[in-house]
């Protein structure tokens, strides 16, 4: 029973989890300034109790590095020494963050995996000094707790946590590619029991202050305060400190013991973990778990396992040395690097380089009631705008109303807000069947079907009625901005929002620009889609913009490898197998069968044979007898509502039939088909680079990791060439250039790059 | 709703009443102003408006207000209404014939008499052509029955007209569940044997456990004595703070109490029971005694305790309002004048209770007054802590400017104005009786103090809130 509950707490571990940026930006400050001086803590005493408080200046955050770790040092010491002081608060005085994590651009600067061990061991040392202090600990928490900043606080005697919606604790190193190098892979599991140490550990997932008392990850919550004679954070703050103290003498006088009680399951759990056979099995259990979903792919999760195994196995002195030892290898693994960029890329695109617009936009209008318009809607009320959803049919309406009431019904479910929130949320949603209110509207958004004339039709009636400042922005995935705004008064108000499905789980929104398109509406539309919360890339109008050029050659060479009789679900695993989320042949079932149709067609018109391999007439084929994919019930596979197994469609083997290609057998190896996929994706994003359709490298890696699921341990179409090697890349294209021709010519840009190995698309 | 303590001051262990009466601890807040306001005069001479009617409270009364589980609980909701309405007829003389209109406040509905005012009107013989309406508004339901009653009357609908309120903590409905609920209702409709037995095939256990009134405000699912300990803290309110506070409550309604000012009380013969003339909530205690409690809602840390929040309560109130002609044409001397009036409200997550923070200067302004024209403040006091964070509110210029769009804050009330009678804390808070028992206190107050204005204030749940001016009606 423990065993399967360590193994379903992993259920929500996904391999392809990103770490998900709150938009701070972790600056270094080494050799800022001299060490005497304290610039990140100051302490005060109150009665025998000092208060450390953390405030790292010109940051909004707290991050753990060189400087901040021996001042701390220093004021600990003092501590110590000093005969009044009895017990000791740490605090930050920060609004919304405690410690969140070490400083990552310490650890992107190691060069060796020495140097980032002995980072690791440095802190393990500072804690372990906090964790047998003979003066109680307590950790006044409030904001995010993460990484190195909970390795701090479990080192304390005793954690206190506010409950509000910016407390959150966690250990997320293992989407950086890495594992809590300070600690945490040792305390973690003797606080919160195996399994749960596991979960917390393999998903590096957020935990919110309540869920962290249940668990025992904290042994208090201070309720946040409204107003007072202060703004409400600040007075939450002091509040959160007074209560501290208090529990810091109770500590001292022995008053309050840190003793937690635990409950019936918990005391069942520590007992069988307890029998050395159960753990032997649970390790075993969580390592085949893990196996399968990471594909082999991700060396974070698997070396956490085994650190945690040798803590509680060996002598506790074997847990931490394997652990810095570990932690410095993994710094240096190419995947910690990818995940790293990864993270820099999106707090890079979380920001508005456009600046403030000159009107808000206060009321949105969205046209088209379908699964993106209604999914627009819903990631927009859910932020508090005002959203006008407009269909032409009182059916279809219904049908997107319904699925942004779900949207947030189902974060009541989850507890992330309350039902009564929902329905103040959902107020913000005004259904219509006519153009009522737009009059009012500051930006429109039209997610109507996929066809230039329609699209015509609804900007000629959407600017009858707008009024002049109104933004129209076109939820298009490739028909490009130029056309759609040929038919408007005012092309400069004309934008590209193209939203990725299913809006409210996809954190990408693709932002295209016209020659035309004024600087205030794109600073409009950025500042719109950053309070959706959406990760942004801005690119320029083009045939398929950045995103679905980039897949459309991929899609080609996937219907080439089909007609070449390798079966769909064969196909499904080696590219699952080189890390995409979701497999090819799966791909295009979700996407749909005739919108790749349109976009195969649309693009291969316009790039020509650079774009041909797979024979489009497998995809006509396919919607003429209706195999739409998972929205018909039909495509390369069967899909049975209810069932998650699904079962390839047989009807296909005689469209194969009819379309098949001979293999050649010296491209054929399995390698040789995932880097046909992966080589021609690549050499398109590197070329959109060369035209000027992306702006920088890290929007493109965005854009590909967020939209289209290019492997995360990759990091995307750049950080890959730059850590594979142009020239292997290169080569790799040469290759199959030689077997099919044009499709696999390398770009200009990519060809620099081999030809200069010091040429990195990251410096 | 107010707090619904899981326990009250029974278990504080009284010590010497007598003691205790005179040793009312100065509190930290109570700050000056004692000099000035004797010798100051008002601003206005009156209220009175020209062309509107002059609305005067003849009189009102109160069946004693006691602790839930006590006399009253065999009783139902609008038997306490009943005893309230023949007090005020007892007490008034009043023609039951020249009632136009009743109306009552109440809170925690009896399903049988969700009507209560009209029960309770046939019930204590008025004429079944008198129409009758009952209303809610949480803490501030009886407020908003008198203020019906002045609108009512100020349009030249009625000349009298009875306002009231009634609450019964005694006894709450407990209901089925809604799966319970759901299936007992299939069930009536069910027309065969076959479809009974498949209904009744889908019971489950679960179907059994009852769905308890709801403690909490509904839009945050938080408790109120949850809510007023985080008030507290947000205005840095310390637990002796409100310890002393709660104390003067309970001293100075004792005092009141052993002098006789609470002579809006009317005695009531409990069937089957003795005769009930006093409140049986006034318990001053010690300091060190309501220390040792713990805190009720905020476990280990916070700083409400049931010694300091007002307890669950039953009683009833009632009151006649004339036009001011009417009342003299029938003889009356009236008590008061009932004049302006607000209603105010505000986010009920963090500012639940704050209410007449916010009705005080509006209510004020409106009558054209400064607070220094008051004579009389009668506040409700749902908690201690509620009530120091309120006037530290009133008190800052911060609050003020940040909160309540005003350029300067309004002050905070002198103490030796401020519910010398005692309030809701010790006298006890039938949600729904609270508001009559606020106005007709004030108007004894002014009657007795010889002052001219009184502000009566107070919070409800989903973070209304009430302020009404009342003029002592000249002698």
């Amino acid at each position: 029973m423990v065993a399967s509950r360590a193994i379903g707490s992993l259920s929500r571990f996904s391999a392809f989890r990103i770490l998900r940026s709150r938009g701070y930006i972790c600056r270094n400050f080494t050799g800022s300034s001299a060490l005497l001086t304290r610039t990140h803590l100051n302490y005060g005493i109150k009665g025998d109790v000092a208060v450390v408080r953390f405030n790292s200046p010109n940051s909004k955050v707290n991050t753990l590095n060189k400087e901040i770790q021996s001042e701390f040092m220093e004021i600990m010491n003092e501590i110590w020494a000093n005969d009044q002081i009895r017990s000791a608060v740490l605090i930050s005085s920060k609004p919304g963050c405690f410690v969140a994590g070490a400083d990552i651009n310490m650890l992107a600067a190691c060069k060796t995996s020495q140097e980032a061990t002995r980072i690791s061991q440095e802190a393990q040392r500072m804690f372990e000094k906090l964790e047998t202090s003979t003066k109680p600990i307590v950790a006044a928490i409030h904001g995010s707790c993460l990484g190195g900043g909970l390795e701090l606080a479990i080192s304390c005697q005793y954690r206190i946590a506010t409950k509000d919606r910016k407390t959150v604790l966690g250990v997320p190193e293992v989407l950086l590619g890495i594992l809590p190098g300070a600690g945490g892979t040792q305390r973690l599991p003797r606080m919160l029991g195996i399994p749960a140490a596991f979960d917390v550990m393999l998903t590096g997932r957020n935990i919110r202050a309540d869920r962290a008392k249940k668990m025992g990850l904290v042994d208090q919550l201070v309720e946040p305060l409204g107003p007072g004679v202060k703004p409400p954070e600040e007075r939450t703050i002091e509040y959160l400190e007074e209560v501290a103290v208090t529990f810091a003498k109770g500590l001292a006088d022995k008053k309050i013991t840190p003793v937690r009680n635990k409950g019936l399951v918990e005391k069942l759990t520590s007992y069988a973990m307890s029998i050395p056979f159960v753990r032997q099995q649970v390790y075993k259990k969580v390592e085949e778990k893990v196996r399968k979903q990471t594909k082999g792919l991700y060396p974070a999760p698997l070396k956490i396992i085994d650190v945690i195994q040798t803590g509680l196995e060996c002598m506790a002195s074997a847990g931490t040395s394997v652990q810095s030892q570990k932690f410095g290898e993994l710094a240096m693994t190419k995947e910690s690097k990818a995940l790293m960029g990864l993270y820099h890329g999106q707090v890079l695109c979380k920001k508005n380089k456009f600046g403030a617009p000159q009107k808000e936009v206060k009321q949105l209008a969205i046209l088209g009631a379908g699964l993106m318009g209604a999914g627009i809607a819903q990631v927009s009320v859910d932020k508090g705008l005002k959203t006008l959803l407009k269909d032409v049919s009182l059916a279809g309406l219904g049908r997107g109303q319904q699925q942004v009431f779900k949207g947030l019904n189902d974060k009541v479910k989850k507890k992330a807000i309350t039902s009564f929130e929902r329905d103040s949320l959902f107020s913000n949603l005004t259904g219509q069947l006519d153009y009522q209110d737009f009059e009012k509207s500051d930006m429109v958004i039209e997610a109507v079907f996929e066809d230039l004339s329609i699209k015509h039709k609804v900007l000629k009636e959407v600017e009858a009625v707008i009024p002049d400042h109104c933004i129209f922005a076109s939820n298009t995935s490739a028909l490009p901005i130029k056309e759609i705004a040929a038919v408007s008064k005012r092309p400069e108000k004309v934008i590209g929002m193209h939203y990725f499905s299913p809006v409210d789980k996809m954190q990408l929104l693709e932002i295209i620009t016209t020659e035309k398109t004024s600087q205030d509406t794109t600073a409009s539309v950025v500042t719109v889609g950053l309070k959706q919360g959406k990760v942004l890339i801005v690119v320029k109008d083009g045939p398929g913009f950045y995103t679905t050029r980039c897949l459309a050659p991929m899609m080609s060479e996937v219907i080439r490898i089909l007609q070449e009789g390798v079966d769909p679900k064969k196909l499904d695993s080696l590219t699952t197998g080189f890390g995409f989320p979701v497999g090819a042949a799966t791909l295009a079932d979700e996407v749909g069968v005739d919108v790749a149709q349109h976009v195969a067609e649309d693009l291969g018109k316009a790039f020509g044979e650079r774009f041909g391999g797979g024979n489009v007439e497998l995809l006509k084929q396919m919607v003429a007898r209706g195999f739409l994919g998972r929205k018909s019930g039909k495509g390369f596979y069967i899909y049975q509502e209810g069932s998650k197994n699904k079962n390839l469609n047989s009807d296909m083997d005689s469209i194969f039939a009819s379309l098949k290609l001979p293999a050649k057998p010296e491209v054929s190896s399995d390698e040789d088909i995932q880097y046909r996929v992966v080589t021609r994706f690549v050499n398109e994003a590197v070329m959109c680079l060369q035209e000027g359709i992306l702006a920088t490298p890290e929007e493109g890696d965005i854009g590909a990791v967020f939209g289209l699921g290019f492997p995360p341990c990759l990091g995307g179409p750049f950080r890959f060439v730059d850590l594979y090697g142009a020239q292997k890349v290169v080569d790799r294209l040469r290759k199959y250039e030689a077997v099919y021709g044009k499709q696999f010519t390398p770009c200009q840009l990519l060809l620099d790059h081999a030809n200069s190995p010091s040429k990195k698309f990251y410096q | 709703m107010t707090s619904i303590l899981a326990y009250t001051f029974k278990n504080l262990p009284s010590t010497s009443k007598w003691a205790l009466t005179f040793c009312v601890r100065p509190l930290s807040c109570s700050s000056q102003l004692r000099a000035s306001a004797a010798v100051q005069t008002k601003s206005k001479k009156t209220l009175a408006k020209p062309n509107l009617r002059n609305i005067v409270v003849v009189d009102g009364v109160r069946i004693p207000f006691l602790l839930s589980g006590t006399s009253y609980k065999d009783l139902m909701p609008h038997d306490l209404a009943r005893a309230a309405l023949l007090g005020l007829l007892h007490r008034t003389n009043v023609p039951k014939e020249v009632v136009d209109y009743i109306t009552f406040g109440t809170v925690i509905q009896e399903v049988k008499t969700s009507n209560v005012a009209r029960e309770a009107a046939l019930g204590a013989g008025f004429s079944d052509k008198t129409p009758a309406h009952t209303v809610t508004m949480a803490c501030i339901s009886s407020n908003q029955a008198m203020t019906t009653a002045v609108g009512l009357i100020a349009s030249g609908q009625f000349d009298v007209v009875v306002a009231g309120g009634v609450e019964l903590m005694s006894d709450v409905p407990i209901r089925h569940s809604r799966k319970m609920r759901k299936m007992m209702l299939d069930l009536n409709k069910a027309k065969t044997l076959g479809q009974r037995l498949s209904l009744l095939s889908k019971f489950r256990l679960n179907f059994l456990s009852p769905e308890l009134p709801a403690v909490a405000e509904f839009s945050t699912s938080e408790t109120m004595g949850h809510s007023a300990d985080r008030l507290a803290a947000a205005f840095a309110v310390s637990r002796q703070e409100q310890d002393e506070y709660a104390l003067r409550s309970h001293s100075m309604a004792k005092k009141a109490q052993d002098e006789g000012l609470l002579s809006d009380i009317v005695p009531f013969k409990v069937p089957g029971r003795d005769t009930v003339s006093k409140d049986n909530g006034i318990r001053p205690s010690s300091m060190e005694q309501m220390a040792k409690l713990k805190p009720a809602f905020i476990k280990p840390y916070g700083t409400v305790t049931a010694a300091n929040s007002s307890f669950l309560t039953d009683g009833a109130s009632a009151m006649l309002i004339m036009s001011e002609d009417k009342a003299l044409a029938m003889g009356y001397k009236p008590k008061a004048y009932l004049r302006d009036f607000v209603y105010v409200s505000q986010d009920p997550k963090d500012q639940l209770l704050l209410g007449p923070t916010y009705a005080t200067p509006k209510v004020l302004e409106k009558a054209g007054l400064t607070m220094s024209d008051i004579d009389v403040f009668e506040f409700h006091e749902a908690f201690s802590g509620q009530i120091l964070a309120t006037f530290k509110a009133m008190d800052s210029d911060w609050f003020a400017q940040n909160y309540m769009g005003r350029k300067t804050k309004v002050g905070s009330p002198p103490l030796e104005k401020f519910n010398t009678w005692g309030g809701s804390l010790s006298l006890g808070h039938p949600f729904g009786a609270t508001g009559c028992r606020l106005v007709i206190t004030a108007a004894n107050r002014l009657r007795k103090e010889g002052g001219q204005y009184a502000l009566v204030a107070a919070c409800a749940a989903g973070g209304q809130g009430h302020g009404m001016i009342v003029e002592t009606y000249p002698k």
